[in-house]
Order: structure tokens, then sequence, then C-alpha cells
């Protein structure tokens, strides 16, 4: 943990498969770990695949590095759920950020997760953030309009629109603008971008952004990420949205609400855990078939388990 | 090492294609690994960076410009430098076989020509790898 601590890159690393492949001295280090969390600004980006996440976080890098402040980086891809294997692409677009101390940048596979990132991924974001970097951004998987995991991950997040992907009903859908604190339109140099951005500023209109009941309204921002057009604009929005969940107490209720979804994730791991091998595989085994053969059901056969464990310890 | 393989594919040098690498590419994802895709034009700095923070099991080099005798050197050099010693390196392309001595020397654990086929280099992976 001390050399994680310390900046050491290759100690980070390792850390890092330790909680990708979910080991003991994983959870140890983490627990060691997390009085360190806490500093950084985690900025989440999501969107469509195609509408040039990657590249947005090439550029967002970029100009946090002007500014003098660190980068973490996570990129999430998917994992093939025929082989287990998978291709993971985003480096090819962040290559100008090679060489650079005072950027990290981990690829990540969701290992049959559905949310947009990986169960590790939120784990990941606190070691890169007990390892000093002032930024955090998490790029998700290439998302459709329910994978939202990232909304819990990240204190900003930013999702990513590209012209001519979809008319106004499309962006009426609940979903991915339900969780969007800033609305990116990139490509703006294609035709129809002003187009989209009005269609998300009049959704928008219609209703407020059911996470925040508060006064921020997501600006709708244009880019041109593969020249840096309008990124510094992006930075400056969320650097804002950050200063106002500080201000309007929203931070510290996200942080609780963040933490209590945390304890609960883990409750569920260790009960679990635990009363898989306390029933015993056999059992489990046994109540399997009676439901498949439709002799029982699930209902009535995690209620008789549950009473079973509850007697014996009355015993 | 992680429980999952991780391989990363580099192309280092100036050539201009990159078919080959992928192909390479997606026959690892398709036998069940993480690959790791950099992207063209990597100096072997690069590389080696992108091994450390990715924390990978092995390299594989794509290389069809005649530089390997240049590139494959310097990269098992930095991962040396970097204590990336238990770290794989295979190399795929167009390699004269007068070579290819020169490179098993250097610590190339698997050498590919252009008819390796992807199921040949997908089990020489596995067997390097340990997996």
């Amino acid at each position: 943990m001390a050399p994680v601590l310390a900046g050491d890159r290759r100690a980070l690393a390792r850390l890092i498969s330790l909680i990708e492949d979910n080991g003991p001295t994983a959870r140890a280090t983490l627990s060691a770990l997390y009085p360190y969390t806490g500093h950084a600004h985690v900025i989440g980006v999501t969107g469509a695949p195609g509408t040039g996440k990657s590249t947005l976080v090439n550029e967002l890098a970029k100009a946090c590095r002007t500014r003098g402040q660190t980068v973490g980086i996570v990129a999430v891809d998917p994992t093939s759920p025929f082989t287990g294997g998978a291709l993971l692409g985003d480096r090819v677009r962040m290559q100008d950020l090679a060489g650079d101390p005072g950027i990290f940048i981990r690829s990540m596979a969701t290992r049959g997760s559905l949310g947009g990132l990986s169960l590790a991924t939120a784990d990941v974001v606190k070691v890169l953030d007990a390892a000093g970097f002032a930024v955090v951004i998490v790029e998700t998987v290439g998302v459709g309009q329910a994978e939202v995991d990232i909304a819990r991950t990240a204190h900003t997040t930013i999702v990513v629109e590209a012209p001519g992907l979809g008319d106004d009903v499309q962006a009426l859908k609940a979903g991915l603008l339900e969780i969007a604190d800033l609305l990116v339109v990139n490509k703006a140099d294609r035709p129809g971008a002003a187009q989209t951005a009005r269609a998300l500023e009049v959704t928008l209109d219609l209703g407020r952004n059911s996470r925040l009941d508060g006064q921020w309204r997501p600006p709708v921002l244009q880019t041109v990420a593969l020249d840096g057009r309008g990124v510094n604009e992006v930075l400056d929005a969320a650097i804002a949205h950050r200063a106002y969940l500080q201000e309007s107490g929203l931070w510290h209720r996200r942080e609780r609400e963040r933490a209590y979804s945390d304890l609960m994730r883990m409750l569920e791991r260790e009960l679990v855990e635990r009363l898989v091998e306390r029933v015993g595989a056999a059992t489990l085994e046994r109540w399997t078939e009676q439901i498949a053969a439709r002799e029982s059901d699930v209902y009535t056969a995690a209620q008789t388990i549950l009473a079973q464990t509850e007697e014996s310890d009355h015993d | 090492m992680s429980e999952r393989l991780r391989i990363l594919i580099a192309k280092p040098g100036l050539d201009g294609h990159d078919r080959g690498a992928k192909v390479v590419a997606r026959a690892l994802r398709d036998a069940g690994m993480e690959v790791i895709y950099t992207g063209l034009r990597q100096t072997p700095e690069m590389i080696v960076e992108a091994a450390l923070q990715e924390d990978v099991d092995a390299i594989g080099l794509s290389i069809l410009s005649g530089a390997h005798m240049t590139l494959v050197p310097r990269v098992i050099e930095k991962l040396r430098q970097a204590g990336l010693d238990n770290v794989k390196v295979f190399v795929g392309g167009i390699i004269p076989d007068e070579d290819v001595p020169a490179l098993q020397e250097l610590g190339v654990a698997a050498i590919f020509g252009p008819g390796a086929s992807t199921q040949v280099i997908a089990e020489t992976v596995l067997r390097l790898t340990g997996g």
C-alpha cells in the first residue's frame, strides 16, 4: 500500500489487477487505502459508441495537464459474452498522453457486468484517488440507454452525443440524459450539430433532471474533440459543477448515497457468500433441480432456505 | 499475475499497416484474453509504459518495416529497466530466418511469420503465459 501512496506506478498497476481479480489481499489493501481517498474530482464520460468519448477524454486530460493537474484515466470496454476475451482499444485515441508522468491510463474489460462499467471500476477509481491523481476520468463502454452505473461512481457525469444519432424522441427517453450533469455534442463541425444541441435544450426545458433537485441545469456544450475545440469550456463546466455540488451540499449527500450503496453491495456479497457456504452446494443443487422441474419455485425456495438457517441459529 | 491473461499488442516503428496486428488482437480476444491494442507508430518507451500501466502478461510486437533488429532490443532493454523482465515478448511480421537466432538470444519467446495461423498464435501465447 505504501508504494502506491508514494506514486510507484508498477505497484499501482499490480494492485489494480488484484482488485480486478477480487482477491482477499485486494480487499485488505483497499480498506487501508480508503482514508486517503475523497480528494479527486471523478468525472465520468459516457455516450453511444462512436460519439468520440475516447478522443474527448484525451483532450480533457490534456486540458487538465495544462492547468497543472495530474490525471488518472480508467477506460472500460466490453468483454465478449461468448469467449470472456476483450479488445481494449481506447489507448489508440490517447497516444498524446504517452510519456507524461502526470497521467496514468488503465484499460478495463467489463467482465460480465452490464451497467457500462466493470464491478471493479469503482474500487479502481478509489485507488487512483488515493494515489493522488487530482482528476480521475472514467470512460464507460459505448452505451445505449440503460447503462447508468457511471452516475453512482462519478461526481460529474458528461454525456456525449454526436449529430445525426437520433431524432428528438430519442432525447426524450429516460436513462442517459437523466444522469447528465453536462451534455456535450461532439463532432460539432458536422451538419446537424446545432439541431442536436437544440433538441437537447428542449428536452431539458421539459423536465428537471430528476437526480438533481437543486438548481443545476446541465449545460449543452459543443466540441470538436479531434482538434480540441470547445474542450476547455467542457472542463470549465465540470469544475463549475463540482463547485456547485460543494456549495449546495449535494457533494456531501452524494458521498453519503455512494457510501450507502457501497455498503449494501458489500453486505449483499458477503451475506450471499456466507449463506452459500453454510447451506452447501448439495442443498442448492436440490432446490435448483426442483425449481427447474416446476416442483418448487424461487420464492418458496429462498424463503425456506432462509427459514432453515435461522432455525439452526436458535438451536 | 492476473487471473485473466492480459496481452498488449503494439505496432512500433513507422510503417502504417496494422491489419496483421488487428487480426492477431482479434484472435487472442477470441481465445479469451484481454487484449490492449495501442495503435500505430509506438516508440519502445510508449510500449513499455503502456505494458507497465496495463500490467500485462505478454507483449506482441508487429513489425513489417524491417527495423526489428533495432526496435526489439530497445523494447526488451526498456522492459528490463522498468523491472518487467517477467513480461513475455513475441514478434510477428516479416522477420528473415537469419535474424531469428539473434532475437531468440535477446529473449523473444516466439516469432510468427506471415503464414502463421491465428490458432497457432493463440495457442502459443497461451502456453508462453502459462494460461
